[in-house]
């Protein structure tokens, strides 16, 4: 799983998946994003009939409902251009789930094919754009909250603090038991609500703790949770994702 | 302190309750942390990543030859002078257990820590029979003492403080209320002591069986395992059969993964290897000593070429010390003999998926248990498997399969499933739901007694784009 991953040079064009959930509720994000690739010279190509990459039935256990999702997904990657998608859950559902849900389908080469062109946004931005930023805000600290799957699944636990890191007047402050979940994981917030509960409790009081007034994820499932219970609780503590915010540093 | 019976069915109260009791959020959380990091520090100088590649092929090559290497144990032990017994559950193993013990007429059994004796409620089983079974791993001696299980498998009084253990020494054992945990540990010892010399029978678990020299290793620290397994005149190791490993130069790999996953030690204090029962002009060991080997539902694990990963386990604790949910609602709200992580992917074998039916959903699929584990489970994809075998999707090969089968959610999946698949549809749905983001309710269940409900944002990601391609467009002309 984290066997060495050699990038491509930087291309002239790239397919940008947005996520479901970006599209719905954090469609800023997603734009976001799509403009920080841009800026770096690369034509993004947002193909229209993306939807959701399937993961929500995938980890509930609906996996021909999943399946089906993920085929009409397939399709929509003809060129053979790197696909970039702006969360880790949904890169590591399509980089690493695609191919054991289509093996032993017709659809197996493709499959694999497609995942092997996933690449989530942070480390599109730093491996292969080699991306440099130059801040424009005003000095303030930061916390970043990297999403379990980023960080295990897709092992780029890296790739967003550095990117924070080329930003001259931030200061990355790290919470304690960074690299615990925050305890969304799609349904089991839903079905274990109380365990959930306290594990973004936990996981707020974190990264309240640091002083940061600000925290960026680069998952938005992860932000809904952890923004969901500051703001339930009234704190001043918010957050966004981590597009947004180097797009908002640097413009 | 009163006796509370957990078990699975009851997993979303156990852990309401846990949740809510401080005492066990902070016993739980600082033992985790010290673990964790106390593993993190071992491993420090070590090229983790070859060592558990090593460790992980040792134990798929022991499972890709598990009935030859099985049958090659049971005649080196046979040549060794140990008998093999072979046990299809739980009720078998103990059957076989106490009638050794009858054979002997024993009275008092003494125990090594041994999971798989838990599994089978062999303590229960002896005690039934009139044959008093006595833990004598330090831990297991308090869990006895208070009546409750193990809430660890390496640590099975994690649950307790130092201030509940001097209440419990003291309640059953009549020993002065301190926090001195050397006065405490020397007071256990030496009722102990007595025990094991009085003893007729010892039982013990088993780390390692090793099937090309008949040799079962057995690791432990407090010195009780090798007591067990030297003292009484009887010893009856009992294990899975999933623990048999090649050669003995398998050992050494899984041994250092075993050792530091579990408690970030080098190496223990004691590390038995029991090759034969005391021989002619010996003056120590047994001189008797059996080999149960218990299958309890792990053949029908073996059936299933993904399921048998589970197989892998070298039961070495490290999946609980990193999981957010076990350290959250601790050992005893599983309602298991194995908690936590390896409890998920293991129990519902053992118990059928309808008495634990919540375990396989109680993980956010974080992944930090398969991070860790010393043997590259990967736990998270067994978790999502059992998923699917619960809600009729899988292979059907679990019992109690199809157990959360149901029509409501399967209609909701398939209406989704027609959505993400009408691309128009989808646009469509996004539009008017951000229309009518004022009417988004603002209690969503659950999710909204700890958070704010999320809105639909005013347009889609699909509209910005459009807009702004469209500007682009414009531009450039
Ligand atoms: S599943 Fe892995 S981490 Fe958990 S107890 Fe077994 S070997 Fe250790």
């Amino acid at each position: 799983m984290t066997s060495v991953k050699l990038y491509p040079p930087k291309p002239e064009k790239v397919y940008f998946f947005g996520t479901c959930l970006i599209d719905m509720f954090f469609p800023q994000a997603g734009l976001d994003g799509i403009r920080l690739l841009e800026r770096e010279g690369i034509e993004v190509v947002f193909p229209d009939d993306q939807t959701c990459c399937g993961q929500p039935a995938y980890t509930s256990g609906y996996q021909d409902e999943a399946r089906a999702v993920a085929e009409a997904q397939l399709g929509l990657f003809a060129e053979p251009w790197p696909i970039v998608v702006p969360s880790g859950s949904c890169g590591g559902m399509m980089r690493t789930h695609y191919p054991q849900l289509f093996a032993g389908t017709p659809r197996e080469t493709e499959a694999r094919e497609v995942a092997s062109r996933i690449y989530e946004l942070t480390e599109f931005l730093m491996h292969v754009c080699h991306i440099q930023l130059a801040d424009k805000g005003r000095p303030e600290k930061v916390a970043m909250h990297t999403s379990c799957s980023a960080r295990r699944e897709m092992g780029l636990a890296e790739t967003g603090p550095k990117l924070l890191a080329q930003l001259g007047h931030v200061e990355l402050v790290e919470q304690e038991r960074a690299a615990e979940c925050c305890g969304f994981g799609g349904t089991f917030a839903v079905r274990h609500p109380e365990v959930s509960a306290a594990m973004v409790e936990d996981k707020t009081q974190a990264i309240e703790a640091t002083g940061a007034e600000h925290f960026v994820t680069s998952d938005c499932g992860c932000l809904m949770n952890i923004a969901g219970r500051f703001e339930y609780q009234k704190k001043a503590v918010w957050g966004e994702h981590i597009a947004s915010y180097l797009w908002r540093r640097t413009t | 302190m009163s006796v509370q019976i957990y078990t699975p069915e009851a997993f979303h109260r156990q852990a309401h309750d846990a949740l809510g009791n401080p005492q066990i959020r902070r016993n739980f959380r600082k033992a985790m942390d010290g673990l964790m990091s106390k593993r993190r520090d071992v491993f420090s100088d070590w090229d983790l990543e070859a060592l558990r590649e090593l460790g992980a092929n040792i134990r798929l090559r022991a499972l890709a030859k598990l009935p030859d290497l099985l049958e090659r144990l049971e005649a080196n032990c046979q040549a060794n002078g140990i008998q093999v017994h072979w046990a299809e559950n739980g009720d078998e193993a103990c059957r076989i257990i106490r009638e050794l013990c009858e054979a002997r007429a024993a009275r008092a059994v003494i125990k090594g820590k041994s999971m798989v004796s838990e599994e089978m409620h062999l303590n229960q089983h002896l005690e039934a029979a009139g044959i008093e079974a006595l833990e004598s791993d330090l831990g297991e001696y308090l869990v006895q003492l208070n009546e409750q299980t193990p809430s660890h498998i390496i640590m099975p009084a994690i649950h307790l403080n130092t201030d509940e253990i001097s209440e419990i020494l003291h309640d059953k054992t009549g020993t002065e209320r301190t926090r001195d945990v050397d006065y405490m540990t020397a007071a256990a010892r030496a009722q102990l002591r007595e025990r094991f010399m009085a003893a007729d029978v010892g039982i013990s678990g088993v780390n390692f069986a090793v099937a090309e020299t008949g040799t079962l290793c057995l690791v432990e620290n407090e010195g009780n395992g090798r007591m067990t397994t030297t003292v009484p005149p009887v010893h009856i190791a009992v294990t899975g059969i999933e623990k048999v490993v090649e050669h003995l130069r398998d050992v050494p790999p899984l041994y250092a993964l075993l050792t530091r996953s579990a408690t970030g030690q080098h190496v223990t204090t004691y590390f038995n290897m029991i090759s034969s029962p005391r021989k002619p002009g010996e003056h120590d060991g047994p001189e008797e000593v059996h080999l149960v080997l218990v299958d309890n539902g792990r053949s029908n694990i073996y059936q299933d070429n993904e399921l048998l990963d589970t197989l892998r386990c070298i039961r070495c604790g490290a999946c609980m010390n990193h999981c957010p949910v076990y350290t959250r609602v601790g050992g005893h709200t599983y309602g298991t003999t194995y908690p936590g992580p390896i409890g998920k992917i293991l129990m519902p074998h053992m118990l059928g998926l309808e008495a634990t039916k919540d375990l396989p959903t109680a993980s956010s699929l974080c992944g930090a248990c398969g991070e860790v584990c010393p043997v590259k489970i990967p736990i998270p994809d067994l978790l999502v498997r059992l998923r699917r075998e619960a809600v009729g999707e899988g292979r059907g090969n679990v019992p109690g399969a199809g157990v959360k089968r149901s029509r409501k959610e399967l209609l909701a999946w398939k209406g989704w499933q027609w959505l993400a698949t009408h691309p128009t549809v989808w646009r469509g749905s996004t539009m008017v739901a951000g229309k009518l983001r004022g009417l988004t309710p603002t209690k969503l269940g659950p999710w909204t007694e700890y958070r704010t409900a999320p809105k639909p944002a005013k347009a889609s990601l699909h509209a910005l784009v459009k807009a702004h391609q469209h500007k682009d467009g414009e531009g450039r002309s």
